[in-house]
């Protein structure tokens, strides 16, 4: 499998970068962590914008910088669309001659996407004609995502591009993103630190702090881990599932889901069967039962799984990583795992008592 | 007018447009330079830039005459002199007139910043291909500012010209100092004819500049 091999190491004023990263030229990465912690300075270093003096980059076959043998690709020399902050469209065109400003400087035989499909995924047709500055935030954004896309990239590194927009632009854009990766088979490097972004999009998070990778994995297994679970703040994640769509119960109101063998029942879903759907669970909702219990519950989500790991969170509470075919963590308070013994490898039940679809997310 | 206003006005606005000119070739990465450079020196360069604004005409026309000379570092090396030549005048006029195209330059360069010319780089766009499809564009009102500065300004330079170029008709004598000659010869109204054309010209240029800056406004967001 095609990978993105990365080694920098640059020394700023009140900052020091020393990354090595090797992900998947696959799907979309995501690049984790609180500000100041580098990771648009990676992104810049990935792109040629900041030259690290030893560092070293190769995409699939091809190297983009090698230090050791003088060798730095010039940004504009790179295969890379690269969406800013802001969306940085240029003042003096129109919308159209903005999209057509990449597309037409690179070759016609290397010209994959074309402008009806740009136009089309990001649905911004009757803006064409427009202005820059008649554009409003969200608009121009996605003026600036078609742009970078018309080049046809092979590498896309978007850097934090919703940030300056409201949550409904937010949850106006993210599915776009999401279509382009999964319609246009682009990879993705994708900068944030909003882990409602990170759920929605993340086929794989790498988790940086003060200029260090302090880890990688697919989002699930970064999510799960018991050592990472902090960098993520206060919204506690127990587990995020790519599951299915099983059957649908209207009479009451309910979605059956199927993951590796288990089922969740969810909300009625407006999803044809078969069809896969994104569900996170958050460690709270998830609350343990040892055996099980003849007496009825009216709990419908309960899955076997077996403890794999025990860790104390804070003064209260502990956090339980359990496998259910995939990682899912449970947090119970401290008194909880004394009264019901809890152990590794013990057989529990976890009772699930909400299950959220992406859509409903918020921070 | 006279024959002879007639050739100093076409003499100067030769001049005045030689230098603006020169001065856009070598002021532009000058300019670029000094808005994107963290170099120490950035300072130094700045201030000898600004030079001709508190400089008396006289002591940089008397230097340039001498560098230019025939007993100056051309004139010794190469047995030949500029000064009192229309080239040596155009040299002259375009320190003396750097300034007012430099600092416009550099201030639009600043304003631009290089978030445009990374996008631009990011579409494939090479440094040259951004500059002048992206960033020009942008401080189109710097370089507007730019030229007619320099334009006007030098079309009103009088001590440099006095010192480097002389007064000969039809090579160095410009408008300004031909009104100096008509006033020393009692010539009033000749006098007051060209400066009167330089008033109102002067006046024309500059709010011709300011209605076009009203009129189409840049809008950079």
């Amino acid at each position: 499998m095609s990978r993105l091999i990365a080694r920098f190491d640059v020394d700023y004023p009140s900052f020091h970068l020393s990354v090595s990263l090797d992900v998947p030229t696959s799907g979309i990465t995501v690049l984790f962590g609180p500000s100041g912690s580098g990771k648009t300075t990676l992104l810049r270093c990935l792109a040629g914008l900041e030259r690290a003096c030893d560092g070293f980059m190769q995409f699939g076959n091809d190297v983009w910088q090698d230090e050791a043998k003088g060798l730095c690709l010039p940004l504009h020399a790179r295969p890379i669309g690269y969406v800013f902050q802001e969306p940085r469209l240029f003042p003096h065109y129109s919308v159209h001659s903005n999209l057509l400003y990449g597309y037409k400087r690179i070759p016609v035989e290397e010209r994959r996407i074309s402008i009806e499909q740009v136009v089309i995924i990001l649905g911004i047709g009757h803006l064409l004609d427009r202005r820059i500055h008649k554009l409003s935030g969200g608009e121009q954004q996605r003026v600036a995502i078609g742009r970078a896309l018309l080049t046809s990239p092979k590498l896309l590194l978007m850097d934090e591009p919703l940030t300056s927009l409201d949550i409904q632009r937010k949850q106006e854009i993210l599915p776009f993103i999401q279509r382009l990766h999964e319609e246009l088979h682009i990879p993705v490097i994708y900068v944030s630190h909003a882990i409602s972004e990170i759920l929605q999009l993340a086929d794989r998070v790498v988790i940086l702090k003060q200029g260090k990778l302090v880890g990688a994995g697919s989002l699930n297994e970064v999510l799960t881990c018991l050592e990472y679970r902090r960098s993520f703040g206060s919204l506690r994640v127990g587990a995020v599932l790519d599951a299915r769509v099983a059957s649908h119960e209207p009479q009451y109101g309910l979605t059956q889901l199927e993951f590796k063998g288990q089922f969740l029942f969810v909300p009625l879903q407006p999803v044809a069967i078969g069809q896969p759907v994104r569900v996170h669970i958050l460690s709270s909702d998830v609350s343990l039962v040892v055996g099980r219990t003849n007496s009825p519950t009216s709990v419908l989500n309960i899955l076997e799984a077996t403890i794999l790991e025990i860790r104390e969170m804070d003064q209260s509470s502990v956090d339980v990583l359990l496998d259910i075919g995939a990682p899912l963590v449970a947090s119970i308070t401290r008194k909880s795992l004394a009264n019901l013994g809890l152990k590794p490898d013990q057989l529990v039940f976890a009772h699930i008592k909400a299950v959220a679809l992406n859509e409903e997310l918020t921070e | 007018m006279a024959d002879i206003d007639l050739r100093a006005l076409w003499v100067t606005l030769r001049l005045a447009a030689m230098t603006v000119v020169v001065l856009l070739i070598v002021g532009t990465p000058l300019a670029w330079w000094l808005a994107h450079t963290r170099s120490r020196f950035r300072p130094i360069l700045e201030a000898v830039v600004a030079l001709p604004i508190v400089l008396p005409p006289t002591v940089l026309g008397f230097y340039i005459l001498v560098a230019l000379g025939p007993y100056g570092p051309l004139g010794r090396l190469m047995n030949f002199t500029l000064a009192f030549t229309f080239t040596g005048l155009v040299i002259a006029s375009v320190f003396y007139s750097m300034p007012f195209v430099i600092q416009p330059l550099q201030g639009a360069f600043e304003a631009a910043g290089k978030a445009p010319l990374e996008a631009a780089w990011s579409l494939r766009a090479s440094k040259l291909d951004a500059f002048l499809t992206v960033i020009s564009p942008i401080a189109l009102r710097g370089y507007l500012s730019a030229v007619v500065l320099g334009f006007a300004h030098t079309m009103g330079e009088f001590g440099v010209v006095l010192m480097v170029g002389g007064s000969i008709p039809g090579q160095t004598k410009v408008l300004s100092t031909t009104i100096y000659d008509h006033v020393e010869t009692m010539e009033f109204a000749q006098a007051h004819a060209i400066s009167a054309f330089m008033l109102v010209f002067s006046f024309l240029v500059l709010l011709g500049v300011y209605v076009a800056n009203r009129r189409f406004p840049i809008h950079v967001s």
